[in-house]
């Protein structure tokens, strides 16, 4: 594994490799000495076109954690802003050193171009592209589902599981990573959202069940993880894609009602950031079965993972 | 010389033995932590475990064994495709000034140990820490020594030392093989 881009087409062995290194760092991360000396002489490079905390904090820490050194760029505040070109701004990172460019783009597909164009030589990850992808989420959303619902986690996958996946799905690369990586995984997913909220094409994916109000998902099946999205109205221009904000809470909201109809070892998740009151309520963002801030840490031994997987073997190898 | 150099006999006798050389250097065995190094120095360190009961009944050698996995510290991490990470077990009686005796199979350039004591540095301070290990087979490359050795074995550097264990291998055996290139040498 070179880069890390996209769950479509990750394999079940890599993806496995990954939560398995993932557990064995999380471990690492309750010692009385957090940091590793893995990556020492490493540099990574956050590349962020776009608004970023969580992602960015956790890339950061994950790298730090493991020793190796880190250079924060983002758009604002650079020549970005003067009108500098990706593949500028790429050359000019390399011409820096950087071993691993950890990219988040407005644009889907720019991580894509960043690792096959040649501009850069080390590491691409992917940190959000777009509306595309965003591998390092679903897997930890894999690796929080796995811990708390497979019994013996360690070289296991998801198998038997089902995970719905609620909300904006159309703007969501979470859910597009999750869509692949859950399934390859063994999990059964379905997704929920209104017509006006789905990709094109998604009913055609066998593998993917759609339904199309919330409660019509919680009577057809006992769910085990109930992934609720950002309604990302950032995105949302020129276009209404629901009448009103009290109707897709109305239709599509986790609230207590809806909980309770979730079966008692369920977990919700979350991404984040949350619009508390849109899509989830306060009552289930902060109920004992959530694991939305479990999910922050996870993401650190995660990246930590992706980033030891790919960056501490041998050059050799590329 | 090729061949079997130790048998099963020949393993648990130098076991039972590295165990006494510990109780007598230490005076007893009240303050020994074992931590052994995956693969085969964790299976090592249990045996060598139960070897101490036997020796000190009052030994609690669940609570003083556990398992070090050093690939995050090696020094070579680069020149090698991507090693899968091993679980670390720290022992529940802790390592905080605990007479630490790190178990491995084969002792070679001693680059292992070397990571193990920079691993130990992160999860506590013992008081001591001293080495043990199945085979000596020489090629040091780091000013490093054991304490206890099972076995010296003198080898060239193209030959390799396999250390076989009931735990991981279905038998108890310790194989000297002539290598197949130069500087193929197993257990570094």
């Amino acid at each position: 594994m070179r880069h890390l881009l996209t769950t479509a087409g990750l394999a079940r062995e890599d993806a496995i490799r990954i939560l398995d290194t993932a557990a064995q760092m999380a471990a690492t991360q309750e010692r009385e000495t957090r940091k590793l000396p893995t990556l020492r002489g490493k540099t990574v490079v956050n590349l962020f076109f776009e608004d970023s905390t969580r992602t960015r904090i956790s890339f950061e820490a994950a790298a730090k954690r493991l020793s190796a050194d880190v250079i924060n760029f983002s758009a604002k505040g650079s020549s970005v802003s003067k009108g500098e070109s990706l593949k500028d701004t790429a050359l000019t990172l390399q011409a820096m050193g950087a071993d691993a460019v950890v990219v988040r783009h407005w644009a889907s597909g720019a991580a894509e171009r960043l690792a096959t164009s040649g501009w850069v030589h080390g590491s691409v990850l992917n940190a959000g592209d777009g509306t595309h992808q965003h591998p390092t989420q679903a897997l930890l959303d894999a690796y929080t589902i796995r811990k708390h619902l497979v019994e013996s986690p360690d070289g296991a996958g998801l198998d038997g599981l089902r995970v719905a996946i609620v909300g904006d799905v159309l703007h969501s690369r979470v859910a597009g990573s999750n869509g692949y990586l859950l399934t390859t995984l063994g999990a059964k997913v379905s997704v929920v959202a209104p017509p006006t909220l789905l990709p094109v094409g998604i009913t055609a994916r066998p593998e993917l069940e759609v339904f199309y109000t919330l409660d019509e998902a919680l009577d057809a099946h006992k769910f085990d993880a109930i992934m609720m999205l950002r309604v990302q109205r950032e995105r949302m221009t020129g276009a209404a894609f629901f009448p009103s904000p009290e109707e897709y809470t109305r239709m599509y909201g986790l609230d207590a009602a809806r909980m309770a109809r979730l079966p008692e070892q369920a977990i919700i998740m979350h991404p984040g950031p949350m619009n508390r009151g849109l899509e989830i309520s306060a009552e289930a963002a902060d109920a004992p079965n959530s694991v939305i801030v479990e999910q922050v840490a996870n993401g650190v031994a995660v990246r930590m993972a992706a980033l030891y997987l790919l960056l501490a073997g041998e050059e050799a190898a590329e | 010389m090729t061949g079997t150099i130790l048998g099963a006999p020949d393993i648990s006798r130098a076991i039972t033995r590295i165990a006494h050389e510990i109780v007598e250097r230490n005076d007893g065995a009240g303050n020994i932590v074992l931590l052994g190094i995956p693969t085969r120095g964790l299976p090592l360190a249990r045996r060598l475990a139960d070897a101490l009961v036997a020796i000190e009944p009052t030994f609690d050698s669940a609570a003083r064994t556990g398992a070090l996995d050093i690939t995050m510290y090696r020094d070579d991490l680069h020149r090698q495709p991507t090693r899968a990470i091993g679980t670390t077990t720290m022992p529940t009686a802790g390592i905080d000034d605990a007479t630490v005796v790190l178990v491995d199979d084969v002792f070679h350039t001693g680059r292992t140990i070397r990571a193990a004591l920079d691993a130990i540095s992160d999860l506590g301070r013992p008081r001591t820490v001293q080495l043990a290990v199945l085979v000596d087979r020489g090629h040091r490359e780091l000013p490093i020594r054991a304490d206890y050795v099972g076995k010296n074995i003198p080898t060239s550097r193209s030959e390799r030392v396999d250390v076989r264990l009931l735990e991981v291998d279905g038998e108890d055996a310790v194989v000297l093989r002539r290598g197949e290139n130069e500087g193929a040498g197993e257990g570094a």
